[in-house]
């Protein structure tokens, strides 16, 4: 349960981006969450859920995108979703392989109150 | 409600990688480990699979010709720690109180404290397959055990610790001809998910492939010292 430790991490990211705007509330919250970013998004929640209390952000929404996990074969230069973590080409079998997508743990936006 | 019509809100565009912190200071140490020459090795597996057993049976390869030490990070109790400095082997106890993985920057509190001429840093992780996958601590090597016992399927189970992974040890293989446990389709598994995966296979009982592993350490240690050259 690392979780607990990464929403720690947005929410210092997410104060001092709120601070910046001369925010009061943030109230809504997008992460972009990778198939292989090794978290789980219900916990994400949970811990989301837990940790707002008494923050600027307790009544903050949580939204969690799903980033599916994409790769490169940089042989034949196809481009496939992969729902297993196989790294092997479907298609040609190689694996030279390039990640494109999969791996993020990012707060992507915020909506916030600003006066 | 009067004052919540004044209120306006905006959307603002962050796109911020909730780990870039812990992948700045990881970044940070391994670039002063690197500079003094030292080579970072990040062990990692579930709890039991012989991490620490694995450090003791390497101390006695490596000991006598190399300058090691250990940074144990355990929930609870100095137990690992004392284990390698019963080696002689200097050895710090990261005692994380409930954290189920370590983080760099628990390494860069530590780092005024390892001596600049070391050769090996060995950071024995919390016992865990799933949490310390995703924590870079600024090792120059990740490498995971996965024990015999553990059963062959494991790699896709837990692909995080193995796609990050530079070597996989599959360990305890005196166990292996009383456990279902079949060696090839567990390389198998673990090459498909990382085809990069340098693989060994260990008994700490019998001292098989301790050596082996020994000189795959030992060579990216002399590549860091030549690139520092």
């Amino acid at each position: 349960m690392h979780e607990l430790s990464l929403i720690a991490n947005l929410f210092e990211i997410m104060e001092e981006k709120a601070a910046e705007k001369n925010a009061k509330k943030i109230t809504h919250v997008v992460l972009q969450v990778g198939k292989l970013s090794g978290v789980v998004p219900d916990l994400l929640i949970t811990a989301f859920d837990i940790y707002k209390k008494d923050t600027m952000t307790s009544e903050g929404e949580l939204t969690i995108k799903e980033v599916p996990l994409k790769i490169l074969c940089r042989d034949c230069k196809t481009e496939v979703v992969k729902d297993d973590f196989v790294f092997i080409c479907t298609k040609c079998g190689s694996t030279n392989l390039k990640t494109l997508s999969g791996t993020e743990l990012y707060l992507e936006k915020m909506e916030l109150e600003i006066d | 409600m009067g004052k919540d019509e004044k209120m306006k809100t905006k959307e603002v565009m962050v796109l911020e990688d909730l780990l870039g912190s812990n992948k700045k200071i990881a970044a940070e140490i391994r670039q002063k480990l690197t500079d003094k020459g030292i080579l970072t090795i990040n062990l990692l597996s579930s709890p039991g699979a012989g991490k620490t057993t694995l450090l003791e049976s390497l101390s006695e390869v490596l000991a006598p010709e190399y300058k090691m030490a250990v940074i144990e990070g355990d929930i609870e109790t100095e137990r690992d720690a004392d284990r390698i400095r019963a080696k002689g082997i200097p050895a710090w106890q990261i005692i994380t109180g409930g954290a189920c993985h370590l983080e760099a920057k628990m390494i860069g509190k530590l780092l005024p404290e390892i001596p600049a001429d070391l050769d090996f840093l060995f950071i024995e992780n919390v016992g865990n397959l799933v949490c310390p996958a995703s924590f870079d601590l600024g090792e120059n090597i990740r490498c995971v055990l996965l024990s015999t016992p553990e059963g062959d399927d494991k790699p896709k189970k837990y692909p995080k610790a193995f796609t990050t992974s530079d070597c996989l040890v599959i360990s305890k293989t005196d166990l292996v001809s009383v456990l279902p446990f079949n060696i090839e389709r567990a390389k198998k598994e673990a090459l498909e998910i990382n085809p990069a995966l340098i693989t060994f296979t260990t008994s700490a009982q019998t001292g098989a492939g301790i050596k082996e592993l020994a000189e795959y350490f030992s060579e990216s240690f002399q590549k860091i010292r030549r690139t520092n050259a």
